[in-house]
């Protein structure tokens, strides 16, 4: 069972926002990945995203596409990030693992296979950035098969009628983007996130998050009064590039702290 | 003339053909799509909008194209009787700017003032920057760095033009990544910006969408043929990168019974050698660029860096539609390497006074591979979708010559 409904309830009864960072797999080492997630959720993450690394992430910004090909140079393929997972679960139980990527490294492996190895590995979402609902009915069968949760975008340009098809297949949570763009890119409109959320809360009853385009403790306070849960990626993929190794768990737990606080002024 | 016709009604509502093609992109791109489509099912039966089209392809492409019963190079070869349709003869020099006229038209009516675009040899950079001229509209082209390089001519050619072509650096920085860059833009400046993709690749209404522009080919060619040849090809050929010219051929041709089709994919320097790019030849299904298709891939589903000496055809991915007629047996796909493309070129220079490009060349030398093995009074038509003035510099390096 997914881990993922428990932990929103829990902050709900708490009157907390979530914090979900990201972090790509492998990056900027495959042996630095645990340790990461771990001081993730030290310095006060709820849920962890995890990219899985692909040659062609087109809906990414550049600093994601850099981190995705950093870990492709270490050769992280998608049986490798399950494998992280695994290990992540043997000495944390309980927060919510999702992994975010593109469709096709699953197609390779198979979606029954994959779905079977998230349950087994203890994955509790995933997010596959260009599988709309559409076309992917078989895929997230499988994946509601083994109690993993199938994590949607929507954007600001998503009509009505696509967000009642998104809401028959999602669960979990509901990832809005926040702007027009890639991730990473800027110009965050707070008073049009205020206006969509209870939009789309008409039609989904999950919890909302935001992302795309977070970079900064003041813009995660700020969304996270509007919303059930704030994503951060780029900011935190960001400082991974710009820390050596010796002190990059430092320099992201600082970072994500720092979120952690602001959200709580909430 | 009246023809038999087979019945084949692809794309689905959907965008699908068979399992291939569809709509794989992230939700930020969904509303445009579904805008574009709209668009595309309004203007495509709007008569007004088909006779600008023809007009614009009748007096600024010069079309119709002709088609050219290469004698003396079948002489040579004695064989099949090779004919030649010549897009190489359109203005801009290749079967690009077909499209690139009904998308900008499309455009226009759409209100977007500015376009974008991918290139990979250069072609329908320039496509898409002589329209953007014509028309008036703002142009951004996005190319790969490698193939910036390979392609001077074009790039300024581009400028020339108007257009702001940006190097992209990221990946195997070739047309891939030059794709992955212009969908960037579009998701980005979703508003004021139409995406002029230029091969029968995307998500839907793209591949049809594409594929309907260069259809012009074909509508010309069964009405040609007869009145050149007496009767239909036997064959046609036409090479395959994305296969917009390969479809463009190929369209009419579908359902009319007793025409083979062949599209060439680019071997590069051999199948074995992994350094080629032919997706159907040696490929797998998956998802890639907006839709479901063959592509070259690792086991990981990452996808492979490829290799060709034309930079047209240098691409992981096929068109949706080129998988489905793959799968259903309707048109048959075979690959040609580079050295034998190469001979094709300098043969169609030497017999017939005509140097084609690289990309069309590979067409050129599977007809030269099966030609003596055929009757005299067997026809093949093959696409000479480009001329080969860009590849000037690529053929005099590989022979060794400094210009």
């Amino acid at each position: 069972m997914s881990r993922i409904q428990p932990t929103f309830e829990k902050l709900k009864q708490r009157g907390g926002k979530a914090l979900i960072p990201f972090i790509t797999a492998g990056d900027p080492n495959p042996q630095l990945t645990v340790s990461l997630m771990h001081a993730l959720v030290e310095a006060g993450a709820d849920i962890i995203e995890i990219g899985v690394p692909f040659s062609d992430p087109m809906a990414d910004g550049p600093t994601i596409q850099r981190s995705s090909e950093r870990a492709l140079k270490h050769g992280i393929a998608l049986h490798d990030v399950l494998d992280m997972v695994a290990k992540f679960r043997t000495t944390d139980a309980s927060t919510p693992v999702v992994l975010m990527g593109y469709g096709n490294p699953i197609e390779a492996m198979g979606w029954e296979r994959f779905a079977v190895r998230c349950e087994q590995v203890g994955v509790d979402g995933v997010l596959t950035v260009d599988f709309p609902p559409e076309e992917s009915h078989e895929a997230f069968g499988h994946l509601h098969r083994h109690g993993v949760d199938p994590i949607f975008l929507l954007a600001p340009t998503t009509s009505d009628e696509r967000i009642t098809q998104v809401a028959k297949v999602a669960r979990g949570y509901v990832y809005y983007v926040s702007l027009k763009g890639v991730t990473g890119a800027g110009h965050l409109d707070l008073s049009a996130i205020a206006q969509k959320i209870p939009h789309i809360q008409q039609y989904i009853g999950l919890p909302i998050g935001v992302g795309f385009g977070i970079r900064d403790a003041e813009t995660a306070r700020a969304v996270s009064k509007l919303c059930d849960g704030v994503v951060v990626g780029s900011r935190i993929v960001q400082e991974i590039e710009d820390s050596n190794e010796e002190v990059v768990i430092t320099n992201v737990a600082r970072l994500v702290k720092e979120l952690r606080l602001a959200i709580n002024q909430v | 003339m009246r023809l038999r016709k087979l019945a084949y009604n692809y794309p689905d509502s959907t965008g699908h053909f068979g399992p291939y093609g569809g709509i794989y992109v992230a939700e930020t791109l969904m509303g445009a799509l579904d805008e574009l489509r709209a668009a595309y099912e309004h203007y495509s039966v709007d008569p007004e909008f088909k006779a600008e089209f023809a007009y614009e392809l009748k007096h600024y492409v010069g079309r119709p194209s002709p088609i050219y019963h290469a004698r003396h190079w079948s002489q040579k070869l004695g064989g099949a009787q090779i004919y030649l349709k010549r897009e190489d003869l359109n203005h801009t020099g290749a079967h690009k700017v077909n499209n690139t006229v009904g998308q900008a038209l499309l455009a226009k009516r759409m209100g977007k003032p500015r376009v974008i675009a991918e290139t990979g040899a250069g072609q329908h950079g320039v496509a898409t920057a002589t329209v953007a001229a014509r028309y008036g509209m703002e142009c951004v082209v996005y190319m790969g760095a490698e193939d910036v390089k390979r392609q001077a001519t074009n790039v300024y050619r581009m400028k020339l033009l108007g257009a702001t072509v940006v190097p992209v650096e990221s990946g195997s920085k070739t047309l891939k990544d030059a794709l992955n860059e212009a969908m960037r833009d579009w998701v980005t400046n979703i508003e004021n910006t139409f995406y002029i993709i230029g091969t029968v690749a995307g998500p839907h209404p793209y591949p049809m969408m594409v594929r309907d522009f260069n259809s012009v080919v074909s509508k010309e060619c069964v009405v040609q043929m007869p009145e050149l040849a007496g009767r239909q090809p036997d064959a046609v050929i036409a090479c395959v990168g994305g296969g917009s010219n390969a479809m463009g051929i190929f369209h009419s041709y579908i359902e009319v019974p007793g025409v083979q089709l062949i599209g060439v994919e680019a071997a590069g320097s051999g199948l074995a050698s992994g350094q080629h790019a032919a997706a159907l030849t040696a490929g797998k299904p998956g998802v890639l660029h907006g839709n479901r298709t063959y592509l070259l891939q690792d086991g990981n589903g990452q996808i492979i860096e490829t290799h060709s000496i034309s930079a047209g055809l240098d691409y992981p991915g096929v068109g949706p539609e080129h998988a489905w007629l793959k799968d259903s047996g309707r048109a048959q796909y075979v690959a040609i390497e580079d050295s034998e493309a190469l001979q094709a070129f300098h043969d169609l220079c030497h017999y017939e006074g005509i140097i084609p490009a690289l990309e069309s060349s590979h067409a050129l030398a599977y007809a030269a591979k099966i030609a003596p093995t055929m009757g005299h009074d067997k026809v093949l038509l093959v696409n000479l979708s480009g001329r080969g003035d860009k590849d000037m510099a690529t053929v005099a390096r590989v022979s060794g010559i400094e210009l």
